[in-house]
């Protein structure tokens, strides 16, 4: 009888762990702490910004940190630079157009050399990246950690879990027709991306 | 007058290198607006928050300089009153 109620709750157990699957992680964050940087380093000019405009969802399961799937968009409007003129420009049609293209987007397909140490997952996500109405294949080293029952100490009341994602990859201006044109010694080709962003599973 | 422009554009000249030293010495372009960033302690992530802020840049200190030269040239189309005869 012991031996049969010990199976049964095994079972039990197994059972809502194949059923819980992966979580939906929301990454438009009320706090506004969510943010993307990015920084063209010229032989004249270096020019530095940020974006806060984040949302998106990532599809990611705890017992199996591979099959982690979602898409990040960031409001082209919100990218920003300390000088006032200077963003307008970068808002212009010549350079983002933002007015047309209104997103950011990279979505991730698939994760390739996926380590997992407790908590922390990193891998090279291999996906979509998409300015200025340009899309290319990507592939971004990620880091993804997971933040079991942590929503509490974010939003009070609140309960559930939290993924923080962090990225730092290259994309070249040129290669999405941001002002292919502008001279490059003024306004670097390549421009450094840094993603730091926290999503939310609430529970249902 | 002439004597009066030259002292105007000595004075702007210093008080431009002035406020642009006072404002951070930015040798960049000026910037209207700077980051703040705080860290949030349950994610490890640095949120950033623009202020507006006025730090003049190269662009204000030439511009505020080139003025001054301008006040100086003018200076030089005035006559100096002829010390009158008696």
């Amino acid at each position: 009888m012991k031996k049969q109620i010990v199976s049964l709750f095994v079972i039990a157990g197994l059972a809502s762990a194949a059923l819980a699957g992966p979580l939906t992680f929301d990454f438009k964050d009320p706090k506004g702490v969510n943010n993307a940087q990015f920084k063209l380093d010229a032989p004249l000019e270096a020019i530095s910004g940020s974006a806060g405009g984040i949302s998106g969802t990532v599809m990611f399961d705890p017992a199996n940190p591979g099959a982690t799937k979602g898409k990040i968009v960031v409001a082209a409007e919100s990218l920003t630079v300390p000088n006032t003129m200077m963003k307008d420009h970068m808002h212009g049609n010549q350079w983002l157009d933002v007015a047309t293209h209104k997103e950011i987007i990279f979505e991730a397909k698939e994760l390739k050399n996926v380590k997992t140490a407790d908590t922390v997952t990193t891998a090279d996500a291999v996906g979509t990246f998409t300015l200025k109405g340009v899309t290319k294949d990507v592939t971004v080293p990620v880091k993804l950690t997971y933040l079991k029952d942590k929503l509490g100490q974010r939003m009070p009341n609140a309960k559930g879990d939290l993924l923080v994602i962090r990225a730092n990859f290259t994309i070249k201006r040129s290669d999405y027709g941001v002002n292919p044109k502008a001279p490059t010694d003024k306004v670097a080709d390549e421009i450094d991306l840094t993603l730091s962003i926290a999503g939310a599973a609430p529970q249902k | 007058m002439k004597k009066t422009l030259q002292v105007l554009a000595v004075v702007l000249a210093l008080a431009i290198v002035a406020s642009w030293a006072a404002l951070g010495a930015n040798r960049g372009w000026t910037k209207t607006s700077r980051e703040v960033r705080q860290l949030d302690e349950v994610t490890g992530i640095e949120g950033i928050t623009n202020v507006s802020a006025f730090m003049p840049g190269v662009d204000f200190l030439g511009a505020g300089l080139l003025a001054a030269a301008g006040l100086a040239g003018v200076s030089f189309f005035f006559r100096k009153p002829k010390p009158t005869t008696i």
